[in-house]
Order: C-alpha cells, then sequence, then structure tokens
C-alpha cells in the first residue's frame, strides 16, 4: 500500500495535518465550517472566500479562520 | 438616530458579550429594542464543530452587527481584526477600540487616531471609542470618524458618567452622532447621557450582569427615551434658593 505523504499546517494556532494537493476549500470543508460566516487569512493575508479552491496549502503554512462571537 | 446614512429608531446600541447563554442574549436584545449589536470576531473552535453560532440567533439581516476591536491594544491589531471582519459579511461599519492599559481599559488614544485615519481611507465607517477629552474628539472628526463615542468611565465599571462637563463640550462642538461607550452601571446613567445631547448609548455588563437582565434591558430602553424625550423638551434653568409651584395671591387668612 502507498504512503500518503501528510503536510504539517496550522490552524487556529493548532496543528493539522492535510494531505498533498489540497485546497484552503478542501480544508473548510473538511473542518464544516460554513464559509459565508467566516473570514479566513492564509500566512496573514486576507483572502477572498471565492478563490479558495484555487490556493494550495503548503508545508508551516498558518490559516486563520474567525467569525463573530458575543462582544462589548 | 442616522449613523453612515442609515436611519435607527432606536438610540440604545447594546454588546452581546457576557451573557450566560447565546438564547438569554438575544432575548435581552429583544427587549431593549436595540437595532445595532456590537460583536467580537475572534477564531472558530475548530475541534468543537457543534458551538452555537451568534448568526443563529442574531439574524445579521434584521440586526445591524457592528464588529469591534475588544482585546486590540495596537494599530495593527485592530486594523487586521476589522479587516477581516469586513471579509465575514461585507461590513463597512466598524467600532474601533484599541485599549492602552490592561487594568483599567483605557483606550490608547495616538493608537485609536492612526487607526481611525487608515480606516476612513479603506472606506470604512469607523465608530471610535474614545476617552473624553474634547481635544481628541476633535482629532477623531478631522480623521474622518464617522460617529465619536466617549467613554463614561472604566469598560465594565459600572460608575456611569464620570466628567460630564467633557460631554456637553463635545456635544457642542460636534454634529457626528455622539454615543457615550462603556462605563454605565444603571437605566438611569442612560437617562443622564441623553439629557446631555448624546444621540445615543452603548450598553453591555450593565444589561448582561444585572440580577435580572431581561428585566434591566427593558429598563435601558425605556430610560434612553425618557433622556431623549427629556433632552428636546428642555429642562429648566437652575436656582440657588426656592421658588414657589403655587400662586402668592388668594392665600386664606
Amino acid at each position: 500500500m502507498q504512503k500518503i505523504k501528510k503536510i504539517q499546517i496550522r490552524v487556529n494556532g493548532k496543528v493539522k495535518f492535510i494531505p498533498a494537493n489540497y485546497s484552503i476549500s478542501d480544508l473548510v470543508k473538511n473542518l464544516n465550517i460554513p464559509i459565508k460566516k467566516v473570514a479566513i487569512e492564509h500566512n496573514q493575508e486576507i483572502i477572498d472566500k471565492k478563490k479558495i479552491n484555487r490556493i494550495i496549502l503548503k508545508k508551516n503554512d498558518k490559516i486563520e479562520i474567525v467569525h463573530f462571537i458575543g462582544g462589548g | 438616530m442616522i449613523i453612515a446614512k442609515k436611519k435607527f429608531n432606536s438610540r440604545l446600541i447594546v454588546g452581546t458579550g457576557k451573557y450566560k447563554s447565546m438564547s438569554e442574549c438575544a432575548k435581552a436584545i429583544k427587549l431593549s429594542g436595540a437595532e445595532i449589536v456590537t460583536v467580537a470576531v475572534r477564531r472558530v473552535n475548530i475541534t468543537d464543530k457543534n458551538k452555537p453560532l451568534l448568526m443563529d440567533y442574531i439574524d445579521p439581516k434584521k440586526i445591524t452587527y457592528l464588529p469591534n476591536t475588544a482585546g486590540c491594544f495596537n494599530s495593527k491589531e485592530a486594523l487586521r481584526t476589522l479587516r477581516l471582519a469586513r471579509e465575514i459579511g461585507g461590513w463597512k461599519l466598524v467600532k474601533l477600540e484599541v485599549l492602552g492599559d490592561k487594568q483599567n481599559l483605557f483606550p490608547d488614544m495616538i493608537e485609536t487616531l492612526k487607526s481611525t485615519e487608515v480606516l476612513a481611507n479603506e472606506g470604512f465607517k469607523v465608530m471610535v471609542y474614545c476617552n473624553d477629552d474634547p481635544l481628541m474628539a476633535k482629532r477623531l472628526e478631522n480623521s474622518g470618524a464617522e460617529a465619536i463615542m466617549p467613554l463614561a468611565a472604566p469598560i465594565g465599571s459600572g460608575l456611569g458618567i464620570q466628567n460630564k462637563t467633557n460631554i456637553k463640550i463635545i456635544r457642542n462642538q460636534t454634529k457626528l452622532p455622539l454615543i457615550i461607550d462603556a462605563g454605565l452601571g444603571q437605566a438611569s446613567d442612560a437617562t443622564i447621557a441623553m439629557e446631555l445631547g448624546c444621540d445615543g448609548v452603548l450598553v453591555n455588563t450593565a444589561i448582561a450582569k444585572a440580577k435580572k437582565p431581561f428585566d434591566m434591558a427593558l429598563a435601558f430602553k425605556n430610560a434612553v427615551i425618557a433622556g431623549r424625550q427629556s433632552y428636546l423638551a428642555g429642562r429648566i434653568d437652575k436656582y440657588l434658593y426656592g421658588r414657589a409651584s403655587s400662586p402668592k395671591t388668594g392665600i386664606i387668612k
């Protein structure tokens, strides 16, 4: 059996392993995140949500996914 | 109250933090009659996917979400937060709050002023949390602020308006929406703010942490209405001595 190569990234500060050729869109789907209710940063750069299927994640990439919560 | 060319019937803005639950928060907002609520931008919990979402309880189509930068201690963090907020839903109306001290939570006005300029240039409509300093309020106005939001007292302190004179001076110098933000403790504090001529008040802790949040939400709603009516009605002059209310003539002897 061929071993699938995994890549280490960080999502909201937590380490996560993903397969190679994984897009941000794949990640969002995998995490079951409602895309319309969040904003995403890729290595500190805000990304256009329409383009997330075109961005392929690389080793040590940092992803931040934020939403609105209660606050004063 | 008109903010960023949008008309709001309620002059009460409420925060959505510190409630026991999302449903308690949603009910308190409904009772308060508020049409604008402040919200914070935070990381999505990626491990617990069943955590309730604010948007499931408070419909952003019905209630205007005002994203804030609570917890930001410099301009860089604040700008990052609000740019993300805009990306979530296309909002341009935001509340800028750059804190300078972890204990008293007073705003860092130098960082706040810098951020206001940058955000206004990027097309944001910035409502700015600030000190009750008329000179700084003027500078914010000149930097493109959409609303001036001076504190009554430190955030969450419940002390009420500490410097009425400054608030009055700021009122007299600006046509921008003037909203008292932070430090109110009870409904009458909101009435006083409105009687000073403020356009609105922003309340979170005083409602969320009241013994009966729903009753307090209603009390604040009424207090803001009463204060506005009182301001528009025009108060009487103050005198040092008594002035009889009944005629002095025709007294029985």
